[in-house]
């Protein structure tokens, strides 16, 4: 059954990254302002600009594009890179593991700490605990991202130099981006292992296992987590795509070489190519990050593959 | 005054019942709505209240740290932050309070649309919508502003569609729950045609919740607005934003550090605030399932 839920889940990509490589292809060529004007030197002749329009296909008509385009990044090729002319395959693969680790820590640090104070919360009942995890909610899911981490930056990099105020060179520049990123994180997930645990812990079958006296230890983490985990990990794998938004704005304040500040730099230097690339890579991601997501659902909750299937 | 059954009339306490002075009935209410009309009136008054003209340079009275006259300190170009600060509440209110106002119109429409009619339409729209919801809010806004260049007017836009996808799902789960119950059906019975049971039945019940998820998403769109200003893709100077102000501020990070503290913490405490009210607004309105059910 659950194969087969599998099976229809992944057809479902078909149509919907058929439409996202569509709506990337088009919106960069809505884009006002042409390429080659960048790329051209003063003083060239129209004839050299037309060579330079037929060299990079950009006269053809824009289907004909789209399919060029959607059959070369079958090929792993993602054209040239008109402003940085480089094969755009390799600025992608050089930026994509600075935003991969990053996104991996950020990912990591929020489960693991949301979950640890959401049970903490949920199992203590005491008021205080309970305000204090609302307010970090509050203001994990308010405080805009690049002012947090320019207050990190002037906090930890400046007052107390613990760590470099920017660039990608050793584990220690990680600190500040990934708390950063995490910072919104973990509040959410911690807030929706509290509401899970709380929920779980009405459930008559919860009263069973006290009355057959088992420690409420075992209860917690034999019976309760698991039964909550299932929000828990819906939250985690839509929070893919918000790291990745995060990511654009955390690496851009940070100085670091990632998807993100390529992304940003491309979209300056009306870099199609470049932008089409970034784009594709985090839809990607984020639609890799909804599947799994799905499908970590289904596996726990035989409800859900019931129903879609 | 008071009527036969001892209850209170009167305009007065007619107000009082309202579900907008209900959200004021706790301390956290009061706090949150009193710092939003506060800052609305400051906006409002900017000119009567700012110490400075917002865009007064005064070089040699440069990176000046917080202190009499220059309460919240310079820029680098000797402008009074506090000044700034003020106008650039006037900035980020307008343009969020615009951008969200177009978002609800066109997500309302869609939704609606959607919902009523349901069939092939109905799919293509939620598909396209659930396309957009999985996407980060500021991957959307930079798509768009790169699309039609960098501005406020583009920041507007930008915002609108970053969270279109939130108020259709809303108002379409609003409407096909509505469709079905008993009134509605009686409504088609005795003639009513679409356009009637739309406008006169389906979207005034389905309204409430949207407008108080559009008031949450206003403080959103402040965010969205004040990063994109960080970019120097929204407000250009010397219009004062924010977002902007932050943005010029990074070169003097280590020099001037109440450039980016004090709007930083101007957009923080107004997000915070208008997330706390809009919670007392929804419990004060009892709709708390019905946002669920999107």
């Amino acid at each position: 059954m659950l194969l087969r839920y599998i099976f229809f889940r992944v057809l479902m990509l078909i149509p919907v990254s058929i439409s996202i490589s569509v709506v990337i292809f088009m919106i960069v060529h809505l884009l006002p302002g042409d390429p080659i004007d960048n790329l051209i030197r003063i003083g060239s002749s129209p004839d050299d600009r037309a060579l330079l329009v037929t060299k990079y296909g950009l006269d053809q008509p824009l289907f004909v594009q789209y399919f060029r385009w959607l059959g070369a990044m079958f090929q792993g090729d993602f054209g040239e890179a008109i402003v940085l002319r480089r094969p755009v395959a390799d600025l992608i693969s050089q930026n994509l593991p600075y935003s991969l680790t990053l996104g991996a820590m950020a990912f990591a640090f929020s489960s693991i700490v949301g979950i640890i104070l959401g049970t903490i919360s949920a199992t203590t009942r005491s008021a205080l605990m309970e305000q204090f995890v609302r307010g970090f909610i509050l203001l994990g899911s308010t405080v805009p991202g690049f002012w947090l981490a320019l207050l990190m930056i002037l906090f930890f990099a400046v007052q107390l130099q613990m760590f470099p105020v920017s660039g990608a060179k050793g584990w220690d520049s990680l600190v500040l981006p990934v708390l950063t990123i995490g910072f919104g994180g973990v509040a959410l997930v911690a807030r929706v292992t509290r509401v899970a645990l709380m929920d779980a812990r009405r459930e008559d079958f919860v009263t069973l296992l006290h009355a057959k006296g088992l420690s409420s230890g075992t209860i917690l983490f034999r019976h309760l987590m698991p039964h909550a985990m299932l929000p828990v990990v819906t939250i985690l794998a839509l929070r893919i795509g918000w790291i990745l938004g995060g990511a654009v704005t955390v690496e851009f304040v940070f100085g670091r070489p990632g998807l993100g500040s390529l992304l940003i730099r491309a979209l300056g230097q009306r870099d199609y190519p470049v932008v089409q690339g970034c784009l594709l890579m985090l839809a990607l991601a984020v639609m890799l990050g909804t599947l799994i997501g799905d499908v970590a659902q289904a596996a726990m909750d035989p409800r859900i593959r019931e129903a879609k299937t | 005054m008071t009527n036969v059954i001892g209850k209170k009339t009167g305009i007065l306490s007619w107000l009082r019942n309202t579900p907008l002075a209900k959200a004021f009935d706790s301390w956290l209410g009061k706090i949150a709505g009193g710092f939003l009309v506060l800052l609305l009136l400051t906006a409002i008054f900017a000119p009567w209240i700012t110490p400075f003209n917002y865009a007064a340079q005064d070089l040699m009275n440069g990176n000046a740290p917080p202190a009499w006259p220059n309460l919240l300190g310079t820029d680098q170009f000797g402008r009074d932050v506090f000044s700034r600060v003020i106008y650039g509440a006037r900035t980020s209110l307008s343009v969020s309070v615009t951008a969200i106002s177009i978002s609800i119109a066109a997500g309302m429409t869609l939704g609606a649309a959607a919902g009523y009619f349901g069939g092939i339409f109905e799919r293509v729209v939620m598909t396209v919508v659930d396309l957009t919801w999985s996407f980060p809010d500021i991957l959307i806004a930079l798509i768009f502003v790169a699309i039609i260049g960098p501005g406020l007017t583009s920041t507007i836009f930008a915002i609108a569609i970053a969270y279109l996808a939130q108020f259709t799902r809303l108002t379409r789960a609003q409407i096909v729950r509505l469709k079905r119950e008993t009134f509605i059906e009686a409504s088609i019975n005795l003639g009513g045609k679409p356009r009637h049971i739309l406008l006169r039945h389906l979207i005034p019940n389905a309204i409430t919740p949207v407008i108080v998820i559009g008031m949450l998403a206003i403080g959103d769109g402040i965010v969205l607005e004040a990063t994109l200003g960080f970019f120097g893709l929204g407000a250009q100077p010397p219009t004062p934003s924010w977002g902007a102000m932050m943005s010029s501020g990074t070169a003097q990070l280590f020099l001037s550090p109440w450039v980016i503290i004090f709007p930083g913490m101007a957009v923080a405490a107004t997000v915070i605030a208008v997330n706390l009210f809009g919670d007392e607004l929804i419990r004060a309105l009892d709709i708390r399932d019905r946002i669920k059910e999107a």
